[in-house]
């Protein structure tokens, strides 16, 4: 769980983080948001412990930032934005390394369960420096994840990955959920966001919105739902707009296109109210804004 | 504890695959430790140098115990400037390891999923100061005694041999030596914190070995004389000296410094 209150990060003139209030439930998948220079990787280094807030307080899995820091460092996982391997090390030196400091009871045992969960026990002895960025990036997940810590922070874990080995990362941070871990995600990738992440935080050195994807495209666009008529006309879009819980209906081509705050009970009327005036309804979906549109819309206005 | 072992066997699994800093651990001490040697196994063997003996200046015969006079006198003077460069070895090697060590971190970005596990900032900074001194004290006192087995050898049945074991020496050694290794490592952290090229960190760390050639043309020129109150004297200064560059380094070397002032 990851609490924090008013968490402010200055650096001499420049504010990095404005006060930051945010509580993130055990077990949940969040995403943090926004664009470069937003803060975001501030924000992690203070939830991590490794830089100190110039005010407000934050906890993480019940251990005070400022007051427990080798706590909640012992509790949390991390994956920067560069795997930042040894390269001359093979792969299992690196974790042996880790698994050392972490202080776990089974280095050993802990190294060839993360090794072979993610595909690398074959190349144990290889030196980093010839692994691909995607080994070197799933090496780094191991890295963050041996000590079986209760939050995991995820910094860009996708980035720069192909296709394959982003897929791949994406099914192992699934997993890892499953597993009951609370995982904080800073990302780019709002696709990736938006198929992982339970809620999102859009943040651009202060917190704009905080929900699930669906919430996010709710509050930001309204909910869409497209009819695909035979005769879509004008005297049809007016009829559906003149609707007391209609936003707004608008005529694209051979479809109308109705805003509506509850699609799944309005719809039903919508459609009857369709048919009594004649119209020949062939489909019926709800329009989906992509994340991407709803973040460059909460970005812009910020 | 157990931290600050991982830390130093980390950083020679890391640092010993770079041959530059192989290098310096291996043939530094080698080259250092032949020349004093080579002194003494040419001034042994030529004759010309026991006939022109006798007309050694007063401050030779000064540096050398009464019962050592004459050609002997001459061979404790001649191996003492070499001696002082022997005392490069703690200087050069802990410069060269500790800017590969964390220059290196530094390009691999591998400071902060290092910071971000549960060791403290002094933990991290002894294992890897530790790091950086342990191998250069070995190969000074490993330096220093084959130096003397090897003198031993070459002189045997002389009585010079106590004079390379006598207090001024052995405080070199044991003490200064130590000191200086803390000094250079302590030395290239504080340039470690902005320099990104760990070549350039090296370079500019070996700045630190300019006090030691100071002493040695000092003592060329007959402006020292390295007796055993220059030693102790030298011993204290460079304590001081060591307080203040610990000290700058811990500040520098503090979490929050590394991640967001460390060019």
């Amino acid at each position: 769980m990851i609490k924090t209150e008013n968490l402010t990060k200055k650096f001499e003139q420049i504010t990095a983080v404005e006060n930051l209030s945010l509580e993130i439930p055990e077990g949940e998948v969040f995403g943090f948001l926004g664009p470069n220079g937003a803060g975001k990787t501030t924000t992690v280094r203070m939830l991590t412990s490794l830089i100190s807030p110039t005010q407000g307080s934050a906890s993480v899995n019940g251990f005070t930032i400022g007051q427990q820091d080798i706590d909640i460092r012992r509790s949390v996982g991390l994956l920067t934005e560069t795997p930042g391997m040894y390269d001359n090390l093979s792969a299992e030196r690196n974790l042996d390394i880790y698994a050392r400091l972490y202080e776990v009871q089974d280095p050993a045992g802990q190294v060839e369960k993360y090794l072979r969960f993610l595909g690398l026990w074959e190349r144990r002895g290889d030196p980093a420096a010839t692994f691909s960025k995607g080994m070197k990036q799933k090496l780094a997940i191991a890295r963050a994840l041996l000590h079986e810590p209760r939050t995991v922070f995820l910094d860009e874990p996708t980035a720069g990955l192909d296709p394959e080995a982003a897929r791949l990362v994406r099914d192992f941070i699934l997993e890892i959920k499953e597993q009951g871990r609370t995982i904080f995600i800073c990302t780019h990738n709002l696709d990736e966001a938006d198929r992982l992440c339970d809620r999102i935080g859009v943040f651009k050195t202060q917190l704009l919105v905080v929900d699930s994807p669906a919430q996010l495209r709710a509050q930001v666009f309204g909910r869409k739902v497209v009819f695909h008529l035979l005769n879509a006309d004008e005297a049809l879009a007016d009829k559906l707009g003149s609707q007391p819980y209609v936003t707004e209906a608008r005529l694209i081509d051979n479809k109308i296109v109705v805003t509506v705050d509850d699609p799944e009970t309005h719809n039903p009327d919508l459609i009857r109210l369709l048919v009594a005036e004649g119209a020949q309804v062939q489909f019926v979906g709800e329009l989906r804004r992509s994340l991407e549109d709803v973040y460059l819309q909460l970005v812009k206005n910020a | 504890m157990k931290k600050i072992q991982t830390i130093i066997r980390k950083e020679w699994s890391e640092v010993f695959k770079n041959r530059l800093v192989l290098f310096t651990v291996a043939f530094l001490p080698l080259i250092l430790t032949a020349i004093p040697l080579g002194i003494i196994y040419a001034t042994t063997t030529s004759a010309d140098f026991a006939s022109g003996a006798g007309d050694l200046p007063e401050q030779f015969n000064a540096m050398c115990p009464p019962e050592i006079a004459g050609g002997e006198c001459f061979q404790v003077f001649m191996v003492s400037q070499f001696m002082i460069m022997f005392m490069i070895i703690p200087l050069a090697i802990p410069a060269s390891i500790s800017s590969y060590s964390i220059v290196g971190e530094k390009i691999n970005r591998s400071l902060e999923p290092l910071l971000a596990t549960p060791i403290t900032t002094a933990e991290l900074l002894v294992g890897k100061s530790l790091a950086a001194i342990i191998p250069a004290l070995i190969a000074t006192w490993a330096g220093f005694t084959i130096f003397i087995v090897g003198a031993w050898i070459m002189l045997s049945g002389s009585g010079i041999i106590s004079s390379f074991l006598d207090g001024r020496w052995l405080v070199a050694i044991f003490v200064i030596g130590p000191l200086m290794a803390l000094s250079a490592v302590a030395f290239s952290v504080i340039i470690s914190s902005r320099v990104n090229d760990p070549r350039v960190a090296e370079q500019v760390s070996m700045i630190i070995i300019l006090p030691v050639l100071a002493v040695f043309f000092g003592q060329l020129g007959g402006i020292i004389v390295l007796n055993i109150g220059f030693m102790i004297a030298s011993a204290f200064v460079l304590a001081i000296v060591d307080g203040l560059l610990v000290y700058l380094a811990v500040r520098l070397f503090q979490r929050e410094s590394i991640l967001t002032r460390w060019k």
